[in-house]
């Protein structure tokens, strides 16, 4: 199973999730898994009856579900979306920068290194979809959050 | 130059203090080398083959005098007294323990400096044109874009586990000094029919076992979508890029698969969707950060006469300064090539040496070139022959640019743990035979370009004459190539024949150059003779 963290107050979801193409076929599934290879943009009709996608990570260094996750969130996706597999407790940060807000982990992660290094980085460069402001905007700015 | 503000700071520091944690984590048992080694790969700390190896990030090229002398003091301090600038336009410290990294990070953090970007699977280290800010041709300083870059592709979250590593560079001028064409994204600021300034921007070139010149993706970009347009192109790559085969995992190969029309197409129709995010810095943090690269205050009324009549000083004018763009100024480049010398390797007493130099004539600024030498890049001219005696008298004046003896090489099986045969002798061996700087002025320009191994570390690819290391049956061997560009004129070298033992390789060479000799028209170049009249009359000389 591995080692669930979630940074959203809902309750977790229970029903198993299906894969893109049996979800296309026919499903009214509300929980679908997607692979490296899936096109996550196949989902953006469904999004809003959507309330989990585990997006698969089979190797740390796979990081197309980085891009897969920030796809989907600036198509307004809101339910859970959970990076799944071989992760790193030093991905966290990333994966959360561009949507996820939950991990399964196939190792036990660490909680004190993850939230040590997640307390950090207060401060990032790029805009991305988890609506932090972004250096740029701060300097203009400084009472942006 | 640019100077970091409190954020840049704070970024550069919170890094030093998570590598300084997980240094602590690994040396008191609590990470296994396995799981250490990304991490300090995301620091820029090799495991080589003797020692560790760090490699400094130097942003575009660029760096200021006290950055210059914290490099000499990190070499003095935590190495064997000498730094290697690579083709990289980075610093690599060859003898490092790893207790002494996280130190040596909070140092150069202290100057604005890093390790970040310079290992693994992300963007690197942004690199620019060595006379960016003093060439006459430019349409204008490509420095502030890149720093923007910089910005930009620092932690970039979703673009930290490509398929492979990624490398960017931005330039000004159609002249080429820094290979646009063989990076993965090559940026080019230039002005349309309507006289806007935008980029032209290259997709797909490279080296390694693969060579490829990049194709145009676009031909002119506004500036103001640069951010958006690169997410569009490193978005299709992140997704569809090869991750079966490390050596199909660059972005070429990609966009070779594809063709450069789907590549293109597929990266316009993401943009569109990028175009929509607001993901592009306003129009006052870009003149923010352009601010710090404001021209120096150049004297005005400055002579541009120099006294020629010390004919040594003469022969390295003429050889090592370039023209600049104000008045009375110039470009120097100082050579790390001496001919009994490590190419890129550098002193500690020689880089302070080249700091103290920046401090009293060039503005306090200093450029790191991908040919592995040292640019000085605004010089008053009446300065000049102060500037020739102290570089002489340190082993730093030879005028050698471009020529047969300022030759490239990666560190080769001296240092590498990827090498099939050593780089660094055979240069030496080279450079010896063509010791004669009279003889090589001569024979003008001509680019030669050893890497130890098929990743091609060492541009062999984009040499007039390219050699690379290989491995027959144990043996160090050598191939040679012909015909190869790293400039605006970019070509592959072409492999000419069976490959040679050390010394047969400079024996071939001996016999090329005389081909080149015998068959010149005027003005021709090595390059210009042997694209002319074709690869027969070399190949028949050295194998006939
Ligand atoms: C000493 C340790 C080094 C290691 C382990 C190493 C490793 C590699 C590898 C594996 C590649 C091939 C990448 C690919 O084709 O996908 C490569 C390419 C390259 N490296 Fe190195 N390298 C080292 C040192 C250097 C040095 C010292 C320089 C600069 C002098 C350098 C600059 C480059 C360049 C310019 C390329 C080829 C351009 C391209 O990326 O296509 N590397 N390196
Ligand atoms: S070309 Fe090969 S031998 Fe040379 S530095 Fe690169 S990896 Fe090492």
């Amino acid at each position: 199973m591995g080692d669930l963290i979630r940074f959203r107050d809902d309750e977790t979801h229970e029903e198993p999730a299906v894969t893109l193409d049996s979800f296309l076929e026919q499903s009214n599934a509300t929980a679908i898994r997607l692979e490296p290879t899936d096109d996550p943009r196949a989902l953006i009709p469904f999004l809003d009856r959507l309330s989990l996608i585990e997006v698969a990570f089979p190797k740390f260094r796979d990081g197309r579900g980085f891009s897969i996750a920030s796809i989907l969130r600036e198509a307004g996706y809101t339910g859970e979306l959970r990076a799944a597999g071989d992760i790193l407790v030093d991905q966290i940060v990333p994966l959360r920068r561009c949507g996820f807000d939950a991990i399964l982990s196939e190792a036990e992660i660490d909680r004190e290194v993850a939230a040590k290094l997640a307390a950090l980085y207060g401060n990032v460069y790029q805009k991305t979809v988890d609506g932090r402001a972004p250096v740029w905007a701060r300097r203009s700015d400084p009472t942006h959050g | 130059m640019y100077r970091y503000d409190d954020y840049d700071q704070a970024i550069v520091d919170a890094r030093v203090e998570e590598f300084r944690d997980q240094t602590r984590r690994r040396l008191a048992g609590e990470l296994s080398e396995d799981q250490f080694k990304p991490l300090r790969l995301m620091n820029g700390l090799y495991l080589q083959l003797h020692a560790y190896m760090l490699r400094v990030a130097i942003p575009y090229g660029t760096l200021s005098a006290p950055q210059m002398r914290m490099l000499a003091h990190i070499a003095r301090t935590y190495d064997k007294d000498y730094g290697h600038f690579t083709t990289r336009q980075n610093l690599q410290y060859n003898w490092i323990k790893l207790a002494d990294a996280p130190d040596i990070l909070a140092q150069l953090a202290t100057v604005q400096m890093h390790a970040i970007q310079t290992s693994g699977n992300c963007i690197r280290n942004i690199s620019s044109d060595q006379y960016a800010g003093a060439a006459a041709a430019e349409v204008e300083d490509p420095r502030p874009w890149a720093e923007l870059l910089r910005q930009w592709s620092t932690f970039h979250p979703e673009f930290l586990f490509l398929p492979r590593k990624f490398k960017i560079a931005v330039v000004a001028c159609e002249e080429d000094r820094t290979a646009v064409q063989l990076h993965d994204i090559g940026l080019q600021l230039h002005r349309n029919d309507s006289g806007e300034v935008g980029f032209r921007v290259f997709v797909g070139g490279g080296m390694g076992r693969t060579p490829m010149i990049a194709p145009v993706i676009r031909e002119f970009l506004p500036k103001a979508q640069l951010i958006s347009y690169l997410e569009a192109c490193l978005r299709v790559y992140n997704r569809f890029g090869r991750r079966d085969n490390l050596y199909k995992a660059r972005i070429k190969i990609l966009v070779h698969e594809l063709g450069a029309d789907e590549y293109r197409r597929q990266v316009e129709e993401e943009f569109l969707h990028t175009q929509t995010l607001g993901l592009d810095a306003p129009q006052a943090e870009f003149e923010r950060i352009a601010a710090g690269f404001a021209p120096p205050a150049f004297e005005t009324g400055l002579s541009d006469d120099v006294d020629r009549s010390d004919p040594d000083f003469a022969v390295w004018l003429d050889k090592q300064v370039a023209a600049h763009k104000a008045p009375g100024y110039a470009i120097v480049n100082i050579s790390l090539k001496p001919t009994d010398g490590i190419p890129g390797d550098a002193s500690s007493a020689q880089i302070d040496l080249m700091a103290d130099l920046a401090e009293a004539y060039s503005f306090g600024e200093l450029r790191i070139t991908h040919a592995q030498n040292v640019v000085l890049p605004h010089v008053r001219k009446a300065d000049l022959q102060a500037i020739w005696q102290k570089l002489d008298a340190a082993g730093l004046a030879t005028p050698n640019l471009d020529l047969i003896g300022d030759i490239i090489a990666c560190p080769g099986l001296d240092y590498c743990s990827l090498a099939n045969a050593r780089s660094i002798p055979l240069a030496q061996k080279i450079a010896g035979r063509f010791g004669d700087l009279e003889r090589q002025r001569d024979l003008g320009e001509l680019k030669i370009k050893i890497s130890g191994c098929i990743n091609a570390c060492g541009h062999h690819h984009a040499g007039h004459i390219g050699i690379l290391g290989v491995d027959r049956k144990g043996e160090e061997n050598y191939q040679l190539s012909f015909g190869g560009s790293g400039a605006e004129d970019a070509s592959l070298a072409k492999i000419i024949g069976p490959g040679f033992s050390e010394d047969g390789v400079v024996e071939a060479i001996e016999k090329a150059v005389g081909v080149y000799t015998s068959l010149r028209a005027d003005g021709e170049r090595f390059l210009d003779t042997y694209r002319r009249v074709g690869e027969a009359p070399f190949k028949e000389a050295i194998y006939g």
